[in-house]
């Protein structure tokens, strides 16, 4: 999305000294929507660009106008005021042919519409994205790959407090990018397990609310490889702003090679699954998972928001009973934001970031759980 | 308590019982005047909190979950705290005189839905200092996010119910009012455009107040009583709940803005010193307006996923809404035209209006536009849009009015010279401000992130600045309105040299009780 081929011509036409030289951060000074890389991002590119024009041209006029008054049929130059109230024919033309205009610019639009809504055509892969709070899952449906997207840590680490200016693509690096080959229709399927969110990469032309229990559905065909970021676009709490997404558009060859490396990183946890980890092993995991999915709530030092997110060190919960710990940690708990995680996280993931809860920040219970007591426990 | 003749003929009551108890259309004019000004100033200090941190990328000042609640905050309190009760108050002072009526029909009602208020008010403002701090959600109160709210859940629906319960009371008060106590001769087409204007708006205020109250209350029984309206899990829909907020939502935009037509059309006339151009078509404009606000809700919905022939109809049905509202402008514009005008304060901001609010139109026909519209849905170009439309359009009309009506309200002129610096500070502040919003939008900035990626730095930055000096401007304003409140120049009864209408016939401050005798008008 944020590509500046203007920027640089832009910094120099506005003159202004402030702008960000790295070739990422880009765009600072941006004035217009990107053309983008999409047929659908395109249509609207070229719908936005007549629209503009219009209403410049129209603005023009009426202003002119106005101020044309403003500066003649003032007091102050002896200007006497006129008598007339009304006129049906000036009344009739200034309603028609505003109308005219909008039938006008309308027709453009409904044929962009229908190129939006063009789902039904057969797809040549398709992607269900979930919105959770507040991260991304992909699924490739066709390809047996599932993952979740987060904040990079990057951006995390200095969210809280630190100087974001050395960061590269500051809220906009994930740690799992969505992955697609060029040329491909795709068809994406978007929905939401908690509360909505929305899928918005502005280089696609499109956005989707994702909506829980509902499935909906936009469709991309990229034709320039290159990494096209974007965000959640519906506000979806605390850490909204947070949850970025980024897509790699890759040749067909170099996208098969990557779905080659994800199928065998999969099978390669499955096998990690089987072992008995020792404690340390899960201790420094734990903490791996914890930063990723529990530490924007409980936050990194496991003290909670009081009042709206409760603490972990010291927490009935993560002191009391294994069990009990492991149950809210996998099926969440109603009414609240706490997720459950035995459908987000891998066995491993969840005794690792279990042992850490009960063993770190702040908490020495002793004890630490194994991928199997998990695998037990899911029905 | 001796008869008839005691209500208060002869002035008000002393002490704050005169306040508690009165049922005076002037003092509950002004009672709704100060609370909204207070509420703007409440409002603009949150405005001051979420410039402040956008002011440069990463997290300075406030954490995530905090900003969350001053946009939230921000937003309900300015739309039900501010910009609503100014009208009302407009309402008040202004339908009786122009009308030629004595009072308000329904007085003890009026003193009712006047006290409403500032109850809701606090207990909104209150929910700050709750377990769980205050709503987060935004002001739209989207399920399911809206029910992880906490302690101030229950309260932000009872807030909703006593600022609905105010405003329908108000409402029907002003209905019958302009209904049934019109001067002898004052026929419906002869009324004044913002006594035309606020009718419209009462209607419009009765028919959605309900929908609004009904959908919030659904919420709460979602919360606490174990139903499923928005809850998929029970059976529900989320989107329903849209449905219902946006249903109110977009004839609440409307609520906002024609009061601030009404303003407008009295101002321009008197300035330009002409009559207004193309009456009855301003009141046919006025009610096309309000009738299609009604039909077009769902285009704040592009995204959730509409079959096309929903999108379709929702398009069309929405820029059509640019004829009725070219229809004023032009109207505007053909009254100015070959008219003798002068540029005192009210004047400013009224063609500060006619400008600023326009563009908000044009932008507004953009997003009307459905394909566009899946771009600008939830970036900062929205957040540009309605701010041209709410603050240069409902805003500067309320400064319009109030600049307006002060000399004839307190009888003393305001400062010009004071006036005038608060228009141009504001108008060009205010462009400062949100213009650069819809580079942002257009660059990919979604709308309500307390942090932002670096390449958004500059125009937030330059925002930032005019949001500060447009927070600044606002206490001249408050300084002018307390000068001319203590004293100054005496105005005369028409105030204005071209000033047309009943209002202007009274002394100035006019007598307790406006007309005691109906005026006849030819």
């Amino acid at each position: 999305m944020f590509r500046s081929k203007t920027s640089t011509r832009l910094n120099g036409l506005l003159g202004v000294g402030l702008t960000l030289g790295t070739a990422d951060a880009l765009a600072a000074w941006t004035l217009n929507l990107s053309p983008g890389v999409t047929p659908i991002s395109r249509a609207v590119f070229d719908l936005h660009t007549l629209l503009m024009w219009v209403c410049v041209v129209i603005a023009i006029g009426v202003f002119g106008v106005m101020f044309w008054s403003i500066f003649h049929h003032r007091k102050s130059r002896g200007a006497v005021p006129a008598k007339f109230t009304h006129s049906t024919i000036v009344e009739v033309v200034w309603t028609t042919i505003p109308f005219l205009i909008l039938v006008g610019t309308a027709i453009p639009a409904t044929k962009a519409i229908i190129l939006m809504e063009e789902t039904g055509e057969a797809a040549d892969m398709t992607i269900k994205v979930t919105g959770y709070q507040w991260k991304w899952k992909y699924e490739y449906l066709d390809e047996d790959i599932s993952f979740f997207s987060n904040l990079a840590a990057t951006s995390r680490d200095v969210r809280n407090g630190g100087d974001p200016r050395g960061v590269k693509n500051y809220l906009l690096e994930v740690d799992n990018e969505l992955v697609v080959p060029v040329n491909k229709r795709i068809r994406f399927l978007i929905t939401a397990d908690d509360v909505l969110h929305s899928w918005w990469i502005p280089a696609f032309g499109m956005k989707r609310d994702a909506i829980p229990g509902f499935m909906n559905e936009m469709w991309a065909s990229i034709d320039t490889p290159g990494t096209y970021r974007g965000q959640c676009a519906e506000l979806c709490g605390k850490d909204h702003g947070y949850m970025p997404i980024v897509v790699v558009a890759k040749s067909e060859v170099e996208y098969r090679q990557w779905v080659a490396g994800k199928q065998g990183a999969a099978r390669a946890e499955q096998a990690a699954a089987g072992k008995t980890w020792n404690k340390a092993e899960l201790l420094a995991r734990g903490e791996q998972v914890y930063n990723t999915s529990c530490a924007a709530c409980h936050q990194a030092n496991g003290a909670g928001l009081p009042g709206v997110f409760p603490a972990i060190t010291g927490s009935a919960v993560a002191i009391g009973p294994q069990d009990a710990h492991l149950d809210i940690v996998m099926n969440g708990k109603k009414g609240t934001a706490m997720q459950a995680f035995a459908a987000q996280l891998s066995d491993t993931d969840i005794a690792a970031v279990v042992s850490y809860q009960r063993n770190a920040l702040g908490n020495s219970v002793g004890d630490s759980v194994q991928p199997s007591d998990v695998k037990a426990k899911r029905r | 308590m001796n008869t008839a003749s005691n209500h208060d003929a002869h002035g008000p009551k002393s002490g704050i019982m005169r306040w508690i108890t009165t049922t005076n259309h002037k003092d509950i004019g002004n009672m709704y005047l100060i609370v909204a000004l207070a509420m703007f100033f409440v409002g603009g200090a949150m405005a001051m909190v979420i410039r402040a941190e956008l002011f440069q990328p990463g997290l300075q000042l406030v954490n995530p979950h905090f900003f969350n609640q001053m946009t939230t905050l921000h937003a309900l309190i300015m739309v039900f705290g501010a910009v609503m009760p100014a009208f009302v108050g407009f309402a008040n002072w202004q339908v009786p005189l122009m009308i030629g009526a004595p009072d308000m029909a329904l007085p003890r009602l009026n003193n009712w839905s006047f006290w409403l208020l500032p109850f809701a008010a606090v207990m909104l403002v209150s929910t700050l200092f709750m377990e769980g701090g205050a709503p987060a959600a935004g002001w739209t109160m989207y399920p399911p996010l809206v029910q992880q709210t906490g302690d101030a859940f229950p309260f932000l629906i009872f807030t909703v119910h006593l600022l609905g319960m105010s405003s329908i009371l108000g409402a029907i008060n002003i209905i019958v009012t302009i209904v049934n106590m019109r001067a002898p001769g004052m026929t419906l087409l002869k009324m004044p455009m913002f006594v035309w204007t606020w009718l419209i708006t009462a209607f419009l205020l009765i028919a959605v107040m309900p929908v609004f109250a009904g959908a919030v209350t659904m919420l709460l029984t979602d919360q606490y009583f174990g139903t499923s309206f928005f809850n998929t899990a029970g059976g529900g829909d989320p989107v329903l709940f849209q449905h219902l907020f946006w249903f109110f939502g977009h004839p609440e935009v409307y609520i906002m803005i024609l009061p601030s037509f009404g303003v407008i059309s009295q101002v321009i006339p008197t300035f330009a010193r002409k009559p207004l151009f193309g009456y009855a078509s301003m009141v046919y404009a006025t009610a096309a307006i309000a009738f299609l606000s009604f039909i077009v809700w769902a285009h704040h919905m592009f995204t959730v996923g509409m079959p096309i022939s929903g999108q379709l109809y929702f398009m069309y049905a929405t820029v059509l809404i640019a004829v009725p509202t070219g229809v004023k402008v032009f109207n505007w514009l053909a009254t100015m035209w070959r008219g003798s005008m002068t540029f005192e304060t009210p004047m400013l901001f009224a063609l500060g209006v006619v400008v600023m609010f326009t563009f908000g139109g044009f932008t507004g026909v953009m997003m009307g536009t459905a394909p566009t519209d899946v771009q600008y849905h939830d970036s900062y170009f929205i957040v540009a849009h309605f701010h041209y439309t709410l603050v240069s359009g409902a805003v500067f009309s309320v400064f319009c009015g109030a600049y307006y009506w002060l000399p004839k309200w307190t009888g003393y002129m305001y400062d010009e010279k004071l006036g005038k610096l608060h228009f141009w500070l504001t108008a060009i502040s205010f462009n400062v401000l949100f213009f650069p919003q819809h580079f942002l939008g257009l660059a990919g900035m979604p709308r309500r992130i307390p942090d932002y990626a670096l390449q958004f730095a500059d125009w937030n930055m330059v925002s930032s600045i005019g949001g500060f000096a447009f927070g600044l401007a606002q206490l001249i304003f408050l300084w002018v309105v307390i000068k001319a409140v203590r004293g100054g120049e005496p105005a005369s009864d028409e105030v204005w040299e071209g000033a047309d209408g009943l209002e202007w016939t009274l002394s100035s401050p006019p007598p307790y009780h406006s007309f005691n005798e109906a005026p006849k008008v030819s």
